[in-house]
């Protein structure tokens, strides 16, 4: 009769990559395990020593060390080492030392091989560093259909095109005639503005100049009493936002979402190949956030806004259902964002009346990134034309201000803490204070005050002229790239908050008000993994402001090595995931959401795959240490 | 100079001479399998503990009275201080001679069938001393098991059985229970009553909680108490005469 070491197989059947074995192979792993038992503080493996066994901690914890005598990993229950000395010449590559009392299971060398051998994941499992494990976490989720259709499967017809001198009314007749709603508006005598980058066969096509639709009849003609020979270049919207052909619907609908439009040209380079409209995308996703910013357009109070709250919950938990990837949703929630921010703006100015000068409604930190989630801050302020004048314009920018953040703050974004809101006067200025502002932070950098204002470095139109704040980006990333001073502060602070590398250990884990274990995962993970991707960004002269746009642009220079990229762009993606999915389940729950992740709650392959998250942020941190050393020691008088 | 070292704890009172003992059994026992197995002693009595071929004991039984109640089932795992090896360990149901209990069948997770299936102590008996042959017994209380192996071998082999032990519960006594019951100053400052339950006894060291009563499981979790005992509160070196009973 075959033994059966019960509490052995169950505990290996539990902890990946065991938890993906046959139970009776699981059997005979279990009957050839050694046990030892180890004291806190002693060595349990050192350096190039010679090894023949994997290890797996069955209770207690081990430290893994780099040969520097950094620390590499902290294991615990479940956890395995050893396993690339064993797949490099059996010499031990990472030597280990018990910090609690540990129990440990040794898996002879022979057996490993066999298992590796005839179990891909398995193998998968102890060949992979953390990057593919991640990378396999990630990939687990099944990718909305809007991620991958691209809109080119969306386009019905080549567009309709008229010459911009065609009247009106011949305008309408050719929309009739042809049963579309929307018209692009080319200009036949225009020189393509970038003619050596453009294939000679599409310069051929006359170049688009504006679109037209129903809707721009109704309210541009008509209800402004326009003759019928009024030429389509009087009324049509100027400058069309275009999407590419091989853009994802999801890229597009996030286009709409961001600039309330419906229509939606798409080009080939610059050529037109299609219109698409709203209708086309909520084919594809019934239920899609869209139809929730279009439903605010319409709210008439702040009341009313603030009924769309369960909506705006309802739509996060069901992306999150749908494994939609935290990129999507954070810009979905953050486009939501956007449309109750502009709709306040709009009821503002029809509560207040015009504004006397031109401004711009920024916002700041996750909106401006659009990584906004549901448990969120409003961060926000205003930049005014330089005409302003604080005597006789500040009181009307004051009520707006006002209106707008009380309105946020009633639909679920709170107050600032920190007073980065419109409300307070020093982020209500003219353009003029805001580049003297931003020139400060950068040229006389000091990592104290840098630490209150880096939220000003994501910072993104919301509504009114968008060049202002625009050209604050432009000088950011114009004057930051060049600034080793400000770049070296910056990364000072972005080494503030560490991952929680042996998180499963009381002392890494904050007690929240109920003493449970829980780890911050923003504070823990996004938000340092955000700044750090911030710095590099900035370096790198970039203007994205979101962090995955980010990562693309740090891979067009050379500044980090593709991989680690990579490797960041999933660390990334997963503690965001991890997040999103920790408060749909709380939203599910009629619990308040939080970011306070119990990981003990969490299945052991999803423990696993945050460890190393963490282990990659941790990683990166060291990078640009050594990336920004002098600076990253100065310590403050 | 005053030097104050309370050293490691000490039996209460001098350990028998067991090589010794073994030796004088192996001239006196009649049957063949005992003969061996006396004969086969056991570790030197100054041995470091490191050096010394172990094997973990635990015997599930109907009760606790060795004349009245049965064995059920027997786990051995044989080991070194630094390594338990599952593979050479062994675990074996018996039938047992007195009817079987419904609360000591859920008590052993050990079913009728299982049970219908197994080989009576009588025919088992003799591979177990065979295993236990030259190796030091390592039990959770030394009562059970010596009585019980002594009691089959009186029933099977006709003569009774004696083998050195250690006992990682009597180890546990050392420590907690050395002065008796607290004194009613140190209850005044808190000090209790330590269980040493095995179960008890593996928390103290932080050992994990296993799934109890089966023999086997129990046996390795003793070998595991035994590890933690003596990297605790001994050395790997420690002469196995100061351990065993």
């Amino acid at each position: 009769m075959q033994i059966e070491l019960i509490e052995i197989r169950d505990h290996l059947s539990r902890f990946p990559p065991f938890d993906e074995l046959p139970e009776e192979v699981l059997n005979d792993v279990a009957r050839q395990v050694e046990i030892a038992y180890f004291k806190a503080g002693t060595e349990i493996l050192t350096f190039n020593q010679e090894i023949h066994e994997l290890h797996y901690v069955r209770s207690g914890a081990v430290d893994i060390f780099r040969r520097n005598g950094d620390l590499y990993n902290r294991l615990t229950e479940g956890g395995v080492f050893g396993h690339f000395g064993l797949l490099r010449h059996n010499r031990v590559r990472f030597p280990a030392r018990a910090i609690e009392d540990t129990l440990l299971y040794y898996i002879p060398g022979v057996l490993f091989d066999q298992l590796c051998e005839q179990h891909e994941t398995f193998a998968d499992f102890v060949e992979a560093e953390g990057q593919s494990r991640l990378k396999a976490a990630v990939d687990n989720g099944r990718a909305s259909e809007l991620m991958k259709i691209k809109v080119r499967k969306l386009i019905s017809r080549l567009p309709v095109t008229v010459p911009l001198t065609t009247t009106v009314q011949q305008a309408a007749r050719v929309m009739t005639e042809q049963s579309v709603s929307s018209l692009v508006v080319v200009d036949p005598h225009m020189a393509w503005p970038d003619p050596e980058r453009v294939p000679v066969a599409e310069q051929q096509h006359a170049v688009m100049v504006g679109i037209m639709t129903d809707r721009d009849f109704r309210t541009r003609v008509l209800a402004e009493g326009l003759p019928l020979d009024t030429p389509v270049a009087d009324i049509m919207s100027p400058n069309p936002i275009t999407v590419q052909g091989d853009d994802t619907v999801f890229e597009a609908m996030l286009s709409m979402l961001r600039n309330n439009i419906h229509h939606l040209p798409v080009v080939q380079r610059r050529r037109p190949i299609g219109l698409i409209n709203l209708s086309d995308i909520i084919k594809y996703e019934s239920q899609s956030s869209l139809y929730l910013v279009s439903s605010i357009y319409n709210k008439q109070s702040v009341a009313e806004l603030q009924s769309l709250l369960p909506d705006v919950r309802a739509t996060f938990v069901r992306m999150a259902r749908d494994e939609a990837s935290a990129h999507m949703i954070g810009s979905a929630m953050s486009g939501i964002g956007r449309g109750f921010s502009q709709r306040l703006l709009e009821l503002a100015e029809d509560q207040f009346g015009p504004p006397p000068v031109p401004y711009s409604f920024m916002a700041l930190g996750s909106m401006a990134r659009d990584e906004q989630l549901v448990v969120t801050d409003q961060d926000n302020a205003l930049v005014l034309d330089d005409s302003f004048d604080p005597k006789l314009h500040d009181d009307y920018f004051f009520k707006l201000a006002t209106f707008v953040s009380d309105g946020l703050a009633a639909c679920g974004y709170t107050y600032c803490k920190g007073g980065i809101m419109a409300t307070n006067p020093k982020w209500r200025q003219p353009l003029k204070v805001w580049r003297k502002y931003f020139t400060d932070w950068i040229e006389n950098p000091k990592p104290e005050a840098l630490l209150n204002s880096c939220i000003f470095f994501d910072l993104d139109s919301v509504y009114g002229e968008s060049a202002m704040v625009e050209e604050l980006q432009e000088l950011l990333a114009e004057k930051a790239s060049r600034n080793e001073a400000f770049l070296g502060s910056l990364s000072r602070n972005a080494l503030n908050r560490t991952p929680p590398l042996g998180f499963f250990r009381t002392f890494v884990m904050e007690k929240d008000g109920e003493h449970k274990n829980v780890i911050n995962l923003k504070r823990r993970g996004t938000a340092p993994l955000t700044d750090l991707i911030r710095v590099h960004a900035l370096a790198c002269g970039s203007r994205a402001q979101n962090s995955f746009e980010r990562l693309d642009a740090i891979s067009a220079t050379k500044l980090m090595p593709p991989d680690a990229l990579e490797r960041l762009r999933y660390a990334l993606e997963f503690l965001s995931l991890v997040r999103i999915r920790h408060q749909a389940l709380a939203i599910e729950e009629s619990i308040e959401p939080d970011n306070d992740v119990e990981p003990e709650n969490s299945s052991p392959a999803e423990r696993q795959a945050l460890k190393d998250a963490f282990q990659v942020l941790s990683n990166a941190q060291k990078f640009l240490r050594f990336r920004y050393p002098h600076l990253a020691v100065t310590r403050p008088l | 100079m005053i030097r104050f070292n309370p050293g490691a704890p000490q039996p209460a009172s001098a350990p028998p001479d067991w090589p010794r003992q073994l030796a004088q059994l192996a001239g006196q026992a009649q049957h063949p399998a005992l003969q061996a197995f006396y004969q086969a002693g056991c570790p030197a009595a100054d041995c470091p503990l490191e050096d010394a071929p172990l094997i973990a004991l635990d015997i599930e039984t109907t009760g606790l009275n060795s004349r009245r109640d049965a064995i059920v089932s027997l786990g051995l795992a044989p080991f070194r201080l630094n390594r338990i090896r599952c593979s050479d360990a062994l675990y074996q149901v018996v039938k047992p001679t007195s009817e079987l209990s419904e609360e000591s069948i859920t008590f052993h997770r050990i079913t009728h069938s299982d049970i219908n299936q197994a080989p009576r102590v009588a025919s088992v008996i003799e591979t177990v001393l065979e295993a236990l042959a030259g190796k030091l017994v390592v039990v959770h209380y030394r009562a059970i098991e010596r009585g019980f192996l002594d009691q089959a071998c009186r029933q099977h082999l006709g003569e009774g059985l004696q083998f050195p032990v250690i006992d990682t519960m009597e180890l546990e006594a050392r420590l907690h229970r050395g002065d008796g019951e607290p004194s009613w100053f140190q209850r005044l400052f808190g000090k209790r009553h330590q269980s040493i339950r095995l179960a008890d006894s593996r928390l103290r060291y932080n050992l994990p909680l296993y799934q109890a009563h089966h023999a086997l499981t129990d046996a390795i979790a003793t070998a595991e108490l035994l590890q933690a005992q003596a990297l605790t509160h001994y050395s790997p070196q420690v002469s196995v005469s100061r351990l065993w009973s």
